[in-house]
C-alpha cells in the first residue's frame, strides 16, 4: 500500500506530516523521500549506515562511421536531445529522458547507449522505518528517472509513506501516479487554496483517491474548508499553527517527539488511512 | 545568401526580438533577391524545454547561412555552429536596421553563446 503525501504549494508541511506519520506508525513502514531536488526527511530521522547507489539514465552514443546523417533520430526525439541535419547528430545529455527511441529508429544501427549519472538513492533504517531517499546531482534538471529509481527500491509487502515533491508537474506525477491514496497538505490561505485546487485537479486526473490535511490551522481564512465542502473532499485532520511546532522543526526535531500531545492527531490520520498506529 | 532574423512582427519595420529560442517569428531575408519570408515559431515559444535547439534546427533547415538576433544561448549556439550558421548579435531596433548594419559589415560574428540557457 502506497500513501503519497503531496501538495500544490511548497512548504505546506509534506515532510513534517510524512515523518511524523512514519514515527507514529506501529508497524514497519517505508518512508520514500521523492522530493529528490531537496530531500529533507533525513534531517529529522538522523539515519546512520546509509547504503547508497548511483543512478544513471541511458543516453545515446553515435558511431560516426556508421551514421549517414539521415536525421531519423532527431525527428523522433520529442525533447530535442539529439539533433541532426545531414551530418552526425549532436547529443544533449541534459535533455535526454533515456527512452531509447533514437536507438530503435536508427536504420543504420549507429546508436548505442551509455550511462549518464543523475543522482543517488540512499537507503537506511531508523527503528521501524526504512528510509529510501533520492538525491539528484547538482545541475541535473530531470527528476522523474531518479524518482522511478527510488520507487523501484520499495518492498511491496511493507506499507509506504511517499513524500512527494511540491507542485503539479512531471516529478509529482511520477511520484504519485500509482499511489493507493493521496494526502494533499495545504494551509488555509489564498495561496494554499489556489495550489490545492490545482493539486485536486491533478489527483482527479490521475484517478487517485485522496483527502486533505490542513496545516497551520488558525492562520488565513475558511476558504479551504469551504472549497472542500463544496467539492466533497474529506479533511482528515487539522494541524494547528503552533509556535512550538515551528521551534521543534527549526531544531530538526519531530512533532511526536517534541510535543507528545500531538501523537493522537497522527494516530487518527493513520487509522483513517488504514495503517496501524501506536495506541498510547 | 539568406539571413534569418528574430522578430515579433512580420515586416521589415517590425522590432528585432532579443530572444532567439523563444522568438515569436523568424524573418528570412534573401540578400541576393531582396525578398523575404516569415516563419512562425509559436511552437517553440511555448515549448517546455529545448526551444533553442529546435529553433536552431529550424534556422538550419531554412537554409540560412547567418542568424541575426539579440542573444543566443549555449545549446542553440552549438547546433547553429554544427549546421554552419554564423551568429551575429545585434541590438538594432528593427529588422530593417539590422539588415542594413549587416550589409555594411557593422555586425561582428559571435564566437560563443552570450547568455545562459533560460536567460529570460
Amino acid at each position: 500500500m502506497i500513501i503519497a503525501i503531496a501538495s500544490g504549494k511548497g512548504g505546506t508541511g509534506k515532510t513534517t506530516l510524512s515523518v511524523n506519520l512514519a514515527l507514529a506508525a506501529q508497524t514497519p513502514i517505508q518512508l520514500l523521500d521523492c522530493d529528490v531536488e531537496a530531500p529533507n526527511a533525513h534531517l529529522f530521522l538522523n539515519p546512520s549506515g546509509i547504503e547508497s547507489t548511483v543512478v544513471h539514465v541511458p543516453i545515446p552514443v553515435v558511431d560516426e562511421s556508421a551514421c549517414d546523417g539521415c536525421g531519423e533520430c532527431g525527428r523522433m526525439c520529442e525533447y530535442h536531445a539529439i539533433v541532426s541535419f545531414g551530418s552526425v547528430p549532436l547529443v544533449f545529455p541534459e535533455m535526454c529522458h533515456g527512452c531509447g527511441g533514437c536507438m530503435r529508429v536508427c536504420p543504420r544501427h549507429a546508436i548505442s547507449e551509455k550511462g549518464h549519472r543523475i543522482g543517488e538513492v540512499h537507503i537506511s533504517t531508523v527503528g521501524h522505518i526504512t528510509l529510501i531517499e533520492g538525491k539528484i546531482d547538482v545541475g541535473i534538471a530531470m527528476a522523474p528517472p531518479l524518482i522511478r529509481a527510488v520507487k523501484s527500491r520499495l518492498s511491496a509487502s511493507v506499507p509506504v509513506l511517499l513524500d512527494a515533491p511540491p507542485g503539479t508537474s512531471c516529478p509529482v506525477i511520477a511520484s504519485i501516479r500509482d499511489a493507493d491514496f493521496v494526502i494533499l497538505v495545504t494551509e488555509p490561505t489564498a495561496f494554499g487554496l489556489h495550489d490545492l485546487s490545482l493539486a485536486v485537479d491533478m489527483t482527479r486526473a490521475l484517478n487517485r483517491p485522496f483527502a486533505v490535511v490542513v496545516n497551520r490551522m488558525g492562520i488565513g481564512d475558511d476558504r479551504v474548508h469551504q472549497f472542500c465542502r463544496e467539492e466533497g473532499i474529506r479533511i482528515l485532520a487539522e494541524i494547528p499553527d503552533d509556535r512550538r511546532i515551528a521551534e521543534a522543526y527549526s531544531e530538526g526535531r519531530t512533532i511526536v517527539d517534541a510535543i507528545p500531545a500531538y501523537r493522537g492527531l497522527f494516530h487518527s490520520i493513520l487509522n483513517q488511512i488504514g495503517i496501524l498506529s501506536h495506541s498510547h | 545568401m539568406k539571413v534569418a532574423l528574430t522578430t515579433t512582427g512580420s515586416d521589415l519595420s517590425d522590432p528585432l526580438e532579443p530572444r532567439f529560442g523563444r522568438a515569436p517569428k523568424f524573418l528570412v531575408y534573401d540578400l541576393d533577391s531582396d525578398t523575404f519570408m516569415v516563419v512562425d515559431n509559436n511552437k517553440n515559444l511555448n515549448a517546455v524545454q529545448g526551444a533553442g535547439i529546435q529553433s536552431a534546427d529550424t534556422i538550419a533547415r531554412i537554409g540560412a547561412s547567418a542568424l541575426i538576433t539579440g542573444h543566443c544561448g549555449p545549446k542553440a549556439f552549438r547546433v547553429l555552429s554544427a549546421a554552419g550558421v554564423k551568429v551575429y548579435a545585434s541590438s538594432a531596433r528593427t529588422v530593417e536596421e539590422a539588415i542594413t548594419l549587416f550589409r555594411q559589415g557593422k555586425l561582428s560574428e559571435s564566437q560563443s553563446a552570450d547568455v545562459e540557457g533560460h536567460w529570460v
